[in-house]
């Protein structure tokens, strides 16, 4: 989806990709659909349960995808986060095991690896599982291709598992895609699915070197982005798509060429928070 | 009687790696002066440029959530938990 009037006066222009159009609402049904048809190719899931730590979208994602193909699903997810994908996830079947709010989502990791251990279960493990950047390589990234006509020069995206930076960059880096890679500013954020990486546990599926850009952005510049969204361009969209598009202006304001930033839920996810007050 | 602070990870350097660090005051506002005149900064962190609690920190005394319950002008009784709370987490 172009953005008008965000982009308006930029030397590149400036194009959104609307993940919360996927059925489970955000960019992490991709990740989940691959991981768990992966995982029922190499193992017996007879009987088992499906296990990740996630701080909500993966948590949905997995749900979903767990109620449609008939396996049970069980999440760790800090306790006190805002309470809308939880509730989700519960409704659709998944069991939630809390963690201690203070130690985020690394301490959510902790405690699945330790559950992991237990044989009823099957640790999809996204920060570390092969099929979260292939289902990138293989479904994001063409899409983009084909859907900007071939045109798209710049990807922006944040990183989290870092699933779609990893997964864009092979199938687009080839094409002469440039992927911009952004961060949090700072360990204490508020941009839900963003890793400050120098603080926080090293996903094992990261490497830095497949973006060609590495950027950062401020909470409140990511917020103030999308509210701008909601109110300039009719997009309703989290914390992480300001982020994004935060990013993105500046990549535009740089460079020619078609720009476009990975909008990775909507702003429904975030209506009992104080990002919409 | 002083009231314990619990803190994130991300946050334990604004307050030399610490934990929980012990702090006195009637209100959460009197708590964060107390903890910012021993570790200058730390208001900054938890506070925006208006002086409000910043949208992506959440801060309960006790169970209680302060944005339901006073905000900064949110009482702390002596001997009270309070926890300082990234209000997301990386890394969906």
């Amino acid at each position: 989806m172009p953005l008008r009037r965000i982009g308006a006066g930029l030397r590149g222009e400036l194009w959104a990709k609307l993940e919360s159009f996927n059925p489970g609402g955000s960019v992490k049904d991709r990740a989940a659909l691959w991981m768990v048809l992966d995982a029922e190719q190499r193992l017996d899931l007879a009987g088992k349960t499906l296990l990740d730590a996630t701080s909500g979208n993966t948590g949905v994602a997995l749900a979903l995808v767990g109620a449609v193909r008939g396996h049970r699903v069980e999440l760790c997810m800090p306790d006190k986060l805002s309470p809308e994908r939880k509730r989700i996830a519960v409704a659709f079947g998944a069991a939630l095991t809390l963690t201690d709010p203070l130690e985020g989502s690394d301490g959510a990791i902790l405690r699945a690896r330790g559950i992991a251990h237990d044989q009823a279960y099957v640790y999809l493990d996204q920060y570390a599982n092969p099929a979260n950047p292939l289902a990138h390589e293989r479904s994001t990234g063409p899409e983009l291709w084909a859907q900007s006509g071939g045109r798209i020069t710049h990807f922006v995206t944040g990183v989290g598992t870092s699933g779609t930076a990893m997964g864009t960059s092979r199938a687009l880096h080839p094409l002469g895609v440039r992927i911009v890679a952004v961060q949090p500013d700072e360990a204490l954020h508020g941009i839900e699915g963003w890793k400050h990486m120098p603080s926080a546990i090293r996903p094992p599926i990261w490497d830095e070197a497949a973006a060609d850009e590495h950027r950062t952005v401020g909470t409140d510049a990511a917020i103030a982005m999308a509210k701008r969204l909601a109110r300039e361009e009719g997009i309703f969209s989290g914390p992480s798509g300001g982020g994004a598009v935060a990013a993105a202006v500046e990549v535009a304001r740089e460079h020619a060429g078609m720009v476009v930033a990975l909008l990775a839920d909507g702003g429904e996810r975030y209506l009992s928070t104080p990002m919409w007050e | 009687m002083p009231v314990t602070v619990r803190l994130p990870g991300t946050l334990r350097d604004a307050v030399a790696g610490q934990t929980r660090i012990e702090a006195s005051g009637a209100t959460l506002k009197d708590v964060i002066a107390d903890i910012d005149r021993r570790h200058p900064g730390f208001r900054a962190r938890v506070l925006d440029d208006r002086g409000a609690i910043r949208t992506y920190v959440n801060v309960y005394v006790g169970d209680a959530d302060v944005r339901d319950n006073g905000g900064l002008d949110a009482l702390v009784p002596d001997g009270s938990d309070v926890m300082v709370i990234p209000a997301m987490a990386g890394g969906r």
